[in-house]
Parts: C-alpha cells; sequence; structure tokens
C-alpha cells in the first residue's frame, strides 16, 4: 500500500490536475442546473420572457412547445387526449434526450440533483453507512406503478408528490411547504439510504434512463489501462454498478459505459488522477493500447470504502 | 412424509422472494399514491378554475401544471396552488372570485395558452363559459334585500341584464316599498366572479360557487306547461279529445242541449 492510498477521495485527482479541472463537469453541471432555472426564472423575476411555463410544459420565445413526456405519458393513460402542441413538445423532448442521452436530464437539468448530490457529500464526509439498498429495479417498479395508479384514477399520479416539478414549479411560482419536501428527500438520502431517491426511487430518473438506453452521449473509460485502481470513481459515481463492466473490462471488451443507469455527470472524469474516462459517443468503442502492455501501474489495495 | 413438489432451488427462492417484496411494495406506494389522488379530486368550494376548464375528473387527467395560463392572465386572476397551503391540487390553476374575479377577456388568453386542451380551445365565446354560478346566498344581509338600491352586483356584471337582473317585488316590510332583487339566470352567469368581488359587504351575500353546489336539477319527466306546446306524451297514447259535439251541452255544434240547470250570472 502506497502513502497515496490514504489521500481523501478526489485529493489525487486535484493534486494530479489542480482544482478547477478536478472539478470541470461538477462546475459545468452546476452552471447548467443553474442555467435551466435561470431561463424560466428570468421572465417572472426580470420580465424576460424566453422561456414560459415549468419544467411540466413551456413556451419558448413564445414560439416552441416543450412537454415532460412522462407527464404526457400520465395524462394519456388517465385517458386524456392532449391538444397538438403538448403532444409536439412532448416529441421534442424525447427525441433530444433519446439522441443525446437520457440521464442527462439527471445530471444537467433536474433540480433535484444539486440536492442528492449534497446528501451524497455530506454522507461521505460523516461516513456513514449505506442504509436500506433496495434492488435496482426498484424504481421500475414504482415507475410501472406510476402508470398503472394513473391510468385507475384517471389523474397524473406521480404530479401529485413530484419533488422535481414541484421544487420547479416553486421556485417560479411560489413554495408553500414543498421546502419540507426537499427536506425529506436530503435526509432520506443523508440517513436513510445512501443515494436512496436518485438512485433507487425516483421514477423519473426510471423513465429518462429508459428512453436512454441508445443514446449517443458516453462516457468511456478508454484509458483503463492507466487505472491504478484508486476507486475513487467508484466513491463519486451515483450509480457506481455502471462503471465496473467498462473500466475492469479486459481486451477489446467495449470500455464505453453502456448502462442506461449512467447519468453522463461526468464526476468519475473529474475525480480520476490518471484520465482514465472521458465523454465520447457511443461509436468510439476502441480502448486505448497500453503504451507498453508490461508497464501497467502497480496494483494497489482498494481503499476501505 | 409426502413431498409438495420439488424443494425451491435457493435462486429460485430469492426470486420468488424478491419478486412478492417488490410487488407488496408497489402495491402499499401505488394505494398511498392512489389516495392522494382520491383527495386531490376535492376541489374547495371557494376556487375556481378558469373558463373552459374541462369537468374536475377530466382536468386533473389533462392538466400539466405548466402555469402557462397563469402567464398569459393579464389581469392575475389564476394562480397555481401551492403545496399545503391551498386546498386545490398542487400546481393546477384556480382563482378566488372575491380576490381576484376574472375579467372575461374577450380573447382568452388562458386559453389560448393551454397547450393540453384542460382549457378547452372548443370555448370561443367568453359568454359561453361556465366557471360556477353566482347564487345570492345571504338574503338576510343583502341590501337590495333590505329594501335599499345598493345593486352593484348587477351593475358590475359584464353580462348585466341576463346573467343578473334586478326583479321588484312588494317590500312587505315597509308596506310601501320596493325591494329589487339580483337575480342570477344561470343560463347566462359564466361564473366571473366580478359581482362576488364588488358586493360592498364585508362578506359578500353573491357568491360563485361550482354548479354542483349552486344548482338543483329538475326531474327528466317534469315538463313546465306555460314554456311548451308538444304534448307530454307524444307519440305513446293517444286519446280521443274531447271536442265539442252532439252529445255535449255545446250549443252551437249540431246535437247540443241546454243544461239542466244554469250558474247564477257573476256580478263584477
Ligand atoms: S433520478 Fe430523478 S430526482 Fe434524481 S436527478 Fe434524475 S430525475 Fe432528478
Ligand atoms: S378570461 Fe382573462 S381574466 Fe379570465 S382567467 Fe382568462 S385570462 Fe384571466
Ligand atoms: S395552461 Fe393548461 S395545462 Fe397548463 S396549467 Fe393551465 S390549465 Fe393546466
Ligand atoms: S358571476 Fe356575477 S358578475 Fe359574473 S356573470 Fe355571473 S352574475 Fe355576472
Amino acid at each position: 500500500m502506497t502513502a497515496r492510498t490514504h489521500l481523501p477521495v478526489g485529493h489525487e485527482a486535484i493534486a494530479a490536475k489542480g482544482w478547477t479541472r478536478a472539478h470541470k463537469y461538477l462546475l459545468l453541471r452546476r452552471a447548467s442546473q443553474l442555467c435551466f432555472l435561470a431561463l424560466f426564472l428570468l421572465g417572472p423575476w426580470v420580465g424576460i420572457w424566453v422561456v414560459q411555463g415549468t419544467l411540466a410544459g413551456s413556451l419558448i420565445l413564445g414560439v416552441l412547445p416543450l412537454t415532460d413526456p412522462l407527464v404526457f405519458l400520465q395524462s394519456l393513460i388517465a385517458g386524456h387526449w392532449p391538444e397538438l402542441t403538448a403532444a409536439i413538445g412532448a416529441v421534442i423532448v424525447l427525441v433530444a434526450y433519446a439522441l443525446i442521452g437520457g440521464r442527462v436530464y439527471c445530471s444537467w437539468v433536474c433540480p433535484i440533483n444539486p440536492v442528492t448530490d449534497a446528501a451524497h457529500w455530506m454522507h461521505r464526509k460523516l461516513g456513514l453507512q449505506k442504509g436500506w439498498q433496495p434492488k435496482r429495479a426498484t424504481r421500475l417498479w414504482l415507475l410501472a406503478t406510476v402508470l398503472i395508479v394513473s391510468g385507475l384514477t384517471g389523474t397524473i399520479a406521480w404530479e401529485l408528490v413530484n419533488p422535481i416539478t414541484m421544487l420547479h414549479r416553486g421556485l417560479i411560482f411560489g413554495m408553500g411547504f414543498v421546502w419540507a419536501m426537499i427536506g425529506a428527500i436530503f435526509l432520506f438520502d443523508l440517513l436513510v439510504s445512501r443515494h436512496g431517491w436518485c438512485g433507487h426511487v425516483c421514477p423519473v430518473g426510471a423513465f429518462y434512463g429508459l428512453v436512454g438506453h441508445k443514446a449517443m452521449l458516453r462516457v468511456s473509460a478508454a484509458n483503463r489501462s492507466a487505472c491504478d485502481d484508486c476507486m475513487d470513481c467508484f466513491v463519486v459515481c451515483p450509480e457506481n454498478h455502471v462503471i465496473s463492466p467498462a473500466l475492469r473490462g479486459k481486451g477489446d471488451a467495449t470500455p464505453l459505459i453502456l448502462s442506461p443507469d449512467c447519468t453522463n455527470c461526468g464526476r468519475c472524469v473529474d475525480v480520476c488522477a490518471e484520465d482514465v474516462f472521458k465523454f465520447t459517443h457511443r461509436f468510439d468503442t476502441l480502448p486505448v493500447a497500453p503504451p507498453h502492455p508490461t508497464a501497467a501501474p502497480e496494483p494497489r489495495a482498494s481503499r476501505v470504502l | 412424509m409426502s413431498r409438495v413438489g420439488t424443494p425451491l432451488s435457493p435462486q429460485r427462492r430469492r426470486f420468488l422472494q424478491d419478486s412478492a417484496r417488490a410487488a407488496g411494495g408497489c402495491v402499499a406506494a401505488g394505494s398511498l399514491l392512489a389516495w392522494l389522488a382520491r383527495d386531490a379530486r376535492a376541489l374547495p368550494a371557494e376556487a375556481l378554475r378558469p373558463p373552459g376548464a374541462l369537468p374536475e375528473q377530466d382536468f386533473l387527467s389533462a392538466c400539466i401544471r405548466c402555469g402557462l395560463c397563469v402567464r398569459d392572465c393579464p389581469y392575475d386572476t389564476l394562480k397555481l396552488a401551492e403545496l399545503g397551503v391551498d386546498a386545490v391540487a398542487t400546481g393546477t390553476p384556480y382563482f378566488t372570485a372575491r380576490d381576484v374575479p376574472c375579467e372575461m377577456c374577450e380573447d382568452i388568453p388562458c386559453v389560448a395558452a393551454c397547450p393540453t386542451g384542460a382549457l378547452d380551445p372548443a370555448l370561443d365565446n367568453i359568454d359561453d363559459a361556465k366557471m360556477g354560478v353566482a347564487v345570492l346566498v345571504d338574503q338576510e344581509n343583502c341590501l337590495n334585500f333590505l329594501g335599499l338600491r345598493c345593486d352593484v352586483c348587477y351593475r358590475v356584471c359584464p353580462v348585466i341584464d341576463k346573467a343578473i337582473t334586478l326583479e321588484a317585488s312588494h317590500n312587505s316590510r315597509s308596506g310601501h316599498h320596493a325591494i329589487f332583487a339580483p337575480t342570477v339566470h344561470a343560463d347566462h352567469c359564466t361564473g366571473c366572479g366580478v359581482c362576488e368581488r364588488a358586493c360592498v359587504l364585508p362578506e359578500a351575500a353573491i357568491k360563485v360557487l361550482p354548479a354542483r353546489l349552486a344548482r338543483g336539477s329538475s326531474a327528466d319527466h317534469y315538463r313546465k306547461g306555460w314554456e311548451e306546446d308538444a304534448p307530454v306524451l307524444e307519440g305513446i297514447i293517444d286519446l280521443p279529445d274531447r271536442l265539442p259535439g252532439p252529445g255535449t251541452d255545446n250549443l252551437v255544434t249540431p246535437g247540443g242541449y241546454q243544461p239542466a240547470f244554469t250558474l247564477p250570472e257573476v256580478t263584477q
């Protein structure tokens, strides 16, 4: 075991690349999340109406409609045949995420993400237990349940509790008691279940995961031959089961992270001192050949998580 | 003694347990959600939906809670319900007549803005809107019913003389004045709430209520004889009409006869 293994998570990357480059995608993501929010707030706050509405449905520059495809789907199942405007909006959003990356929504747009990220960060700092870890498929079951309940009750069922649209709408139109709900999610992720909400419960994330099954934007462990088993990527990744198949693949096995659970957050790219990971497209399947096939870095005992 | 089937392999047992657990969890979560959905359908009486809103049950399947109608309402009439503050399904648009009524915009911008049809685009004349029905709920406090000429609710009504009229009757308290009762005609009242907003009393004596509370309904077989000429049971039973003719006391027709007695003349 080298001295380096005792460095806290992420410090190797900071030492190797500098703080900014070791937080590049984190910063970009926060900027993107803020940007999406700011666009919506620009109207009500300063009267510049680039975007009207909320994440559930909006109108861009007074012409382009956008609709949350999951909300739209529930409305259909609940028995309402929406007007063309909403349908066009849903198709646009659906196609965009199907092409770019389903759970890009989670990491780059969703306003709940900073909350659950904060919970995870604190979870790590406090060194808490994983807690309740339901099966990966739980959120898919929940998604199916939501659709069935929509059909049975004739309502857009998930919108009765959906913290994403509630927070977003709250910031734009008025909060009410949404703060309590956000606090509850933070505490749930912190004390009850690590990565509980986004990793195991949220049917919206599950939905976008399905949508992005064949999406273009992928993280690739292309440079995996440089991996020195520091395990930092596993610690920061919100869905860390997606890493192994790509990182531990041998020979010509694809280095792409193909699991639809990957949120394309790019934390692994940031946190890796050896620059193993990069953003690329799904056809870029060749791993970087190790420079000297025999001179791979000394593997070492993994850090106790 | 007897083997009940073959013993399950551990994996299979595990799989069945997991599935049962997942299914159980989903039923629990689904029931909770369905219970919330039932709750959400109870729209409080003082919350009115925007013009053209589908019936409440359909509205909840259609409105995606985007707030575009709220944005395009020039009078800031509409609000999105806030979680835990308003007893209306969270995020759906509504208004409270006593706070800000609907001004019945001619171009109905809220309906035009709605992307889903939760506000029915078939509504092209705001006078056909049915947001509720005004009811003069408190005759004991209404100034007009007390014999004064307040008339405010009548005068402000955008559909004056159709949706609301003043019906004169004798004031039996004073004995020689009239009462001009503000009277709402549901066929024409749009439920805009301008009258409720304008009522001068500290608590409005005229209030817009959802139609389900404001209105009764008459039984299907009732006919108002003074309104229609058509026979009640046309085509079903055709009884012979009793026309004047032979054998009756109609003297004009041949065969008529003088009745046995005559009633004394009534002097006016
Ligand atoms: S899983 Fe759900 S709450 Fe989490 S980031 Fe994705 S959409 Fe947002
Ligand atoms: S008709 Fe006009 S005032 Fe009434 S709710 Fe619609 S936009 Fe607002
Ligand atoms: S515009 Fe339509 S879908 Fe959007 S909040 Fe208003 S009624 Fe609902
Ligand atoms: S609610 Fe009042 S003001 Fe509006 S149409 Fe009806 S009677 Fe007139």
